[in-house]
């Protein structure tokens, strides 16, 4: 009696097939921490050098001038406060309410022909924003309403910021709302709710926490937004602190353009070259901590059905 | 807006209403409206052979697909009456076509008429709104809002403007829906943390609470085990002293156990397209037992293929 042994070893050949393309991935994601990495060490690096080395007292001044030796921080960093908060308040309701329309009260039809023109807008490169909101919105809008404002202003800024993300948070919050399960409109609908009254007691609610992730991702987007402010934003060389939207002024992202693009030797005026360090950390800390908080609600909005 | 400005919150409604349409049968539509929210227990069981809902010659077409041909069905008061038949055979389509959820499908279209105590359903002055919270619906996979138990029963009284006390409400709703004892003491907790059966009759108390007259139930137990499925039915047969209902469901036992009526459809073979038509509507035990259609027989005997 014979027995024939079996291999349940496979096939070698597949075997080291299947290592390669292994390594190939990990690899890919391998390189994308270590560019991470780099990044943070070369900010971390220069950002030290500034902030051990610089006149403590020239960190709060009158305004942000690296040039000239005033790194007032507070500068640039309440501009991107104002400049953000405007630009939600104008990303918030037009992107909430074109989310809303496309997945509760547009027709098929309707939302198939909009839904595209809504991706299209949301890679429009933020330099023709920053055109037109130059060359546009500041002329025919906010110097009409405002007497006082400048052709460069804040506010022209931030609504050419409010502008870029608005497509973002539409899409985004599109996504959660349509996550909602139909099941849950039609028990509204059976219980004789108006679409208004599903859509604020029971969409609206289930996707809350996509919402808001939207919104948080819409936010880091605005901090970390450069061309429009600093084309619009006036204050190109630096700037006096100023809460003023009305007035020039400047954020991180600008602040930070404008000596990188400076067309004198930058590098030998003292600590200029490290300010842009200091502000580049100071903005990753900000936005790393925008996004974890962002990344906790959407995993949640996952978690919910 | 003559009928729909007469479907008024049931709250509203004065109870008396119901002594006067029953002794003068010959009211005018809106009358009979006003009286549909009395409590049935002021029901003489004498009225079980009255016909809330009257379907004739009904036709539904989901664009060009004839789904439903020429069905006349009278749902009795007070009765349980089933609709089974072979899967696609249009039983659902029927079913949402007596609240009208089949205005929320964007192509389909229904002809012929609903009349619901004596109103036609698809009358141009309708409000769909009014109609659903008068005819209940329970779906085939239970769907709780994502919210507490108490908000889910407490929905559709609130936005029907319900003006008595609430929480009594809640506790008659769900003391109806045979709940209460198992959820007393945990009213404020996620109705998701409820197993599937608790959570089937959780939304039976949810569309009880509007105070309808017809319960639509959409194979409500295909999703829960025997157990589950046993209290179900004996809360059917309970609600039908309060209420008229209609089932979909696929299984004939349960059928045969708990209803009044059975109508049986089937999907038309003699017609271009896969069309479903009543075969047959008569007291449940004559449909199981003598059947007057081979049709009938063969599907209840397992003959059908
Ligand atoms: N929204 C819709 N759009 C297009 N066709 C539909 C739609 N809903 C149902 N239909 C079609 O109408 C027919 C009847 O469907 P329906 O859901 O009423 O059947 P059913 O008897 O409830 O079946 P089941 O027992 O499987 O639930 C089917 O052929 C189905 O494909
Ligand atoms: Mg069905």
């Amino acid at each position: 009696m014979t027995t024939t042994t079996i291999s349940l070893s496979g096939n070698p050949k597949r075997h080291r097939r299947e290592r390669v393309v292994k390594r190939i991935f990990w690899a890919s994601a391998a390189v994308s921490v270590l560019i991470s990495a780099a990044i943070v060490m070369s900010l971390i690096g220069r950002a030290t050098t500034f902030f051990v080395e610089v006149d403590k007292s020239s960190l709060v001044d009158i305004g942000w001038f690296p040039r000239r030796g005033l790194y007032d921080l507070l500068t640039p960093l309440a501009g991107t406060v104002v400049v953000s908060l405007l630009a939600m308040f104008v990303a918030v309701p037009l992107g909430l309410g074109a989310a809303i329309y496309l997945s509760e009260f547009a027709r098929p039809r309707v939302r198939r022909f909009l839904k595209p023109i809504l991706e299209v807008l949301a890679g429009i490169p933020s330099v023709v924003i920053g055109f037109f909101a130059l060359t546009w919105l500041s002329p025919n809008l906010v110097q009409r309403v405002f007497d006082s404002a400048g052709i460069f202003s804040m506010l022209a800024a931030s609504i050419g910021v409010g502008i870029l993300i608005t497509p973002l948070i539409a899409s985004v919050s599109e996504d959660a709302l349509r996550a909602v399960p139909t099941s849950l409109r039609e028990a509204a609908f059976g219980l004789g709710a108006k679409r208004s009254e599903t859509v604020r007691k029971v969409v609206f609610p289930a996707a809350i926490s996509g919402i808001v992730a939207s919104m948080i991702l819409g936010l880091s987007r605005a901090i970390g937004e450069t061309m429009v402010m600093f084309m619009v934003g006036g204050a190109v060389g630096g700037g006096i602190r100023e809460l003023n939207p009305l007035r020039p002024g400047t954020t991180m992202t600008a602040a930070i353009a404008s000596v990188a693009t400076g067309s004198d030797q930058v590098v030998g005026e003292g600590l200029t070259f490290e300010s842009v360090f200091a502000l580049g950390f100071l903005l990753f800390v900000f936005t790393l901590v925008l996004n974890t908080v962002s990344d906790r609600f959407v995993r949640r909005a996952r978690e919910r059905y | 807006m003559t009928n729909a400005g007469d479907l008024r919150p049931p709250s509203t409604l004065p109870l008396d209403r119901q002594a006067t349409v029953q002794s003068s049968p010959k009211v005018s539509t809106a009358d009979t409206l006003a009286t549909v929210n009395a409590p049935a227990s002021s029901i003489s069981p004498s009225n079980t052979d009255e016909v809330v809902l009257d379907i004739t010659d009904l036709n539904v077409y989901y664009g060009d697909f004839h789904a439903v041909a020429d069905v006349s069905l009278p749902i009795r008061r007070n009765q349980i009456t089933a609709l089974i038949g072979p899967s696609g055979c249009g039983k659902s389509t029927v079913l949402r076509c007596c609240n009208r959820m089949n205005d929320l499908i964007e192509i389909a279209r229904v002809e012929g008429s609903v009349k619901y105590h004596g109103v036609d359903l698809y009358d141009q002055d309708v409000d769909p709104v009014e109609v659903r919270r008068r005819v209940g619906m329970v779906f085939q996979k239970p769907n709780p809002f994502p919210k507490s138990i108490y908000e889910n029963v407490a929905f559709g009284p609130k936005i029907g403007g319900f003006s008595g006390n609430l929480d009594d409400l809640v506790q008659e709703s769900l003391t109806k829906a045979a709940l209460w004892d198992e959820v007393k003491n945990k009213l404020s907790e996620s109705a998701f943390a409820l197993s599937g059966g608790q959570q089937q009759r959780l939304c039976i108390a949810r569309a009880i609470a509007t105070s309808p007259d017809v319960l639509l139930m959409d194979e409500p137990c295909s999703a829960l085990d025997p157990v589950a499925t046993f209290r179900i039915e004996e809360l059917m047969r309970d609600l039908k002293e309060e209420y008229s209902i209609v089932i979909v469901t696929h299984n004939m036992q349960q059928a045969a156990r708990v209803s009044d009526r059975t109508a049986f459809f089937t999907v038309d073979t003699d017609r271009s397209q896969r069309t479903g038509v009543l075969v047959e509507f008569d007291d449940t035990g004559t449909i199981f037992t003598k059947p007057t259609e081979q049709r009938t027989e063969d599907y209840i005997t397992g003959r059908f293929g």
